[in-house]
C-alpha cells in the first residue's frame, strides 16, 4: 500500500512553525518511513500531485493567493490542521487588523521614518496579490479539523499530532504540550 | 445559630462558615471552582461569571453567593465546563489577545483557564477591535487590548491602596478601563508599590522593565493547570 502523504505551506507565516517540524530532529527519518511529503517547501513540490491525508497550514491568510492556497489544500487533504497561533488567530500579522487598510499602505510606502520613495508608487502591479482588508485566521476562511497552538507549536506537539493522526488513533496532547507561546 | 455550614459539590460534604461564598468553602476544602474577577484579599464583584455554577439547579457566582445549609451546588459537570469554556471564549475573541509576545504569558490567567479547559481555537469569529495603550506611567503600563474587564485593578486601588486610580467607562462593547485623571495614567496618583499595579489576571497593567522574567518551562502554569494547588489540598 502507498504511503499516505503530507502536504504544508506557509501562508501569512514566518516559517518558524516549518522549523519546529524540522526540529522534531531524527524522528523526520521515522516520519518519512509513515508518510510521503506532497507540497510542501520541505521538498519544494509546488503543485499537489494527488490526495493527501493530511495538510499543515503555517500563518493566516492576509492576501487573496493566501485564500486561494488554503482552498486547494482543503479540496486535496482529508485532515487539515492549523499549524500555530498565526494559522489559528492571525499572529503577528494581524496587529495589523485594528489599523485601516490604506493607513498600513501609507505607513509602509509613504509615511514610515525609513521610506524612501519620491515617485510615492504605492504597489499595485496585477502580478502582486491583493491585501485583504484584515488578516483572517484559517478556520475563518475554511473548515479546519485540528489546531495546534503555540509560535510555534513544540516539535513534540507536532510529532505527537501527526503520529496520531497517520496511526488512525485519537489526537489527546498532554497539558504541557499545548501552549500559546 | 451553628458556626459550620453542611453542603453539597458535585455530590461531596463540604463543611462551610457563616458567610462564607460557596467559592472559598470550596477552595478551602480543595474544591477548585475556576474564576478570573475573583482575587483573595479583594471584595467580590461577581463580573466574569466564570465561577458559576448550579445551586439547586439555578446558576449564581459562586464567588458572591454566600453558602446555606444543605445547598445542592454542581461545579464541575460537562454542562458546566460547557459553559465556562464558552466565557473564556468569547474573553479571547473580544480583546486583542497576541500570547506570543505577551509579558504575561505563562503566568495569565485567562490563558491558563484556555489551558485547562484545552481550548486550542475559539468558536467565535475575532473582533479586533482598536484598543488603547497608555505607556504615560513611568513605572507601569495599560494595554486595554489585553483587557478582560475583571476589575481588580478597581477594586484594589479604591479598596486596598485608598487611591481610587482605575474605574470602568462606557457600556457593552465599548467598556473600558480608565484613570483618574484629566488625561493619562502618568498623571494619577499611583505607584509600582500599589496593589493595583499586580492585581491584573492577564497583561493589561504590567510593571514596565520586568519583562519576560521568568522562563519558558518555569512559569506558574507551564506544567500544572490553574487550580491544581487548589485541588492538591484536597483531602
Amino acid at each position: 500500500m502507498a504511503k499516505p502523504k503530507v502536504a504544508t505551506t506557509s501562508l501569512a507565516g514566518c516559517f518558524g512553525c516549518h522549523m519546529s517540524i524540522l526540529d522534531i530532529d531524527e524522528r523526520i527519518l521515522k516520519l518519512v518511513e509513515l508518510v510521503d511529503f506532497d507540497k510542501s517547501p520541505i521538498d519544494d513540490i509546488k503543485k499537489f500531485t494527488g490526495r493527501c491525508a493530511v495538510g499543515l497550514i503555517e500563518g493566516g491568510c492576509c492576501n487573496e493567493e493566501n485564500v486561494e492556497v488554503l482552498r486547494s489544500f482543503r479540496e486535496h487533504c482529508d485532515v487539515l490542521i492549523s499549524l500555530g497561533d498565526c494559522a489559528i488567530m492571525g499572529g503577528i500579522p494581524a496587529l495589523r487588523n485594528t489599523i485601516p487598510l490604506q493607513e498600513c499602505y501609507d505607513e509602509a510606502y509613504l509615511n514610515g521614518p525609513t521610506v524612501h520613495n519620491p515617485s510615492r508608487q504605492i504597489p499595485n502591479d496585477p502580478e502582486l496579490p491583493l491585501l485583504l482588508h484584515k488578516v483572517y485566521p484559517c478556520h475563518e476562511v475554511v473548515k479546519i479539523d485540528y489546531h495546534l497552538a503555540g509560535c510555534p507549536p513544540p516539535a513534540d506537539t507536532i510529532w505527537e499530532a501527526l503520529v496520531a493522526l497517520l496511526t488512525n488513533k485519537p489526537v489527546a496532547l498532554p497539558y504541557e504540550l499545548v501552549k500559546y507561546d | 445559630m451553628s458556626s459550620t455550614i453542611e453542603f453539597t459539590i458535585n455530590g461531596k460534604d463540604i463543611t462551610g462558615r457563616p458567610g462564607q461564598t460557596v467559592l472559598e468553602a470550596a477552595q478551602d476544602a480543595g474544591v477548585y471552582i475556576p474564576r478570573l474577577c475573583y482575587m483573595r484579599g479583594l471584595a467580590a464583584f461577581g463580573a466574569c461569571r466564570v465561577c458559576t455554577v448550579l445551586v439547586n439547579g439555578r446558576p449564581q457566582a459562586a464567588c458572591t453567593q454566600t453558602v446555606a445549609p444543605g445547598m445542592v451546588v454542581e461545579n464541575n459537570t460537562e454542562k458546566m465546563t460547557a459553559f465556562r469554556r464558552n466565557l473564556i471564549d468569547m474573553l479571547f475573541v473580544e480583546g486583542n489577545h497576541f500570547c506570543m509576545f505577551c509579558e504575561k504569558s505563562g503566568n495569565c490567567e485567562l490563558q491558563a483557564l484556555a489551558y485547562r479547559f484545552g481550548i486550542a481555537a475559539p468558536k467565535y469569529p475575532y473582533m479586533f477591535q482598536p484598543r488603547e495603550v497608555d505607556m504615560s506611567h513611568g513605572d507601569v503600563f495599560i494595554d486595554r487590548n489585553r483587557c478582560v474587564l475583571c476589575g481588580r485593578c478597581v477594586r484594589a486601588s479604591r479598596d486596598v491602596d485608598g487611591k481610587h486610580v482605575f474605574d470602568f467607562v462606557g457600556r457593552g462593547l465599548h467598556k473600558r478601563i480608565a484613570v483618574n485623571a484629566e488625561a493619562l495614567l502618568g498623571d494619577t496618583e499611583l505607584a509600582v508599590t500599589d496593589k493595583a499595579a499586580e492585581a491584573c489576571p492577564v497583561g493589561a497593567i504590567v510593571k514596565k522593565r520586568v519583562g519576560y522574567a521568568v522562563p519558558v518551562g518555569q512559569r506558574l502554569y507551564d506544567h500544572k493547570p490553574i487550580g491544581s494547588e487548589i485541588e492538591s489540598t484536597a483531602l
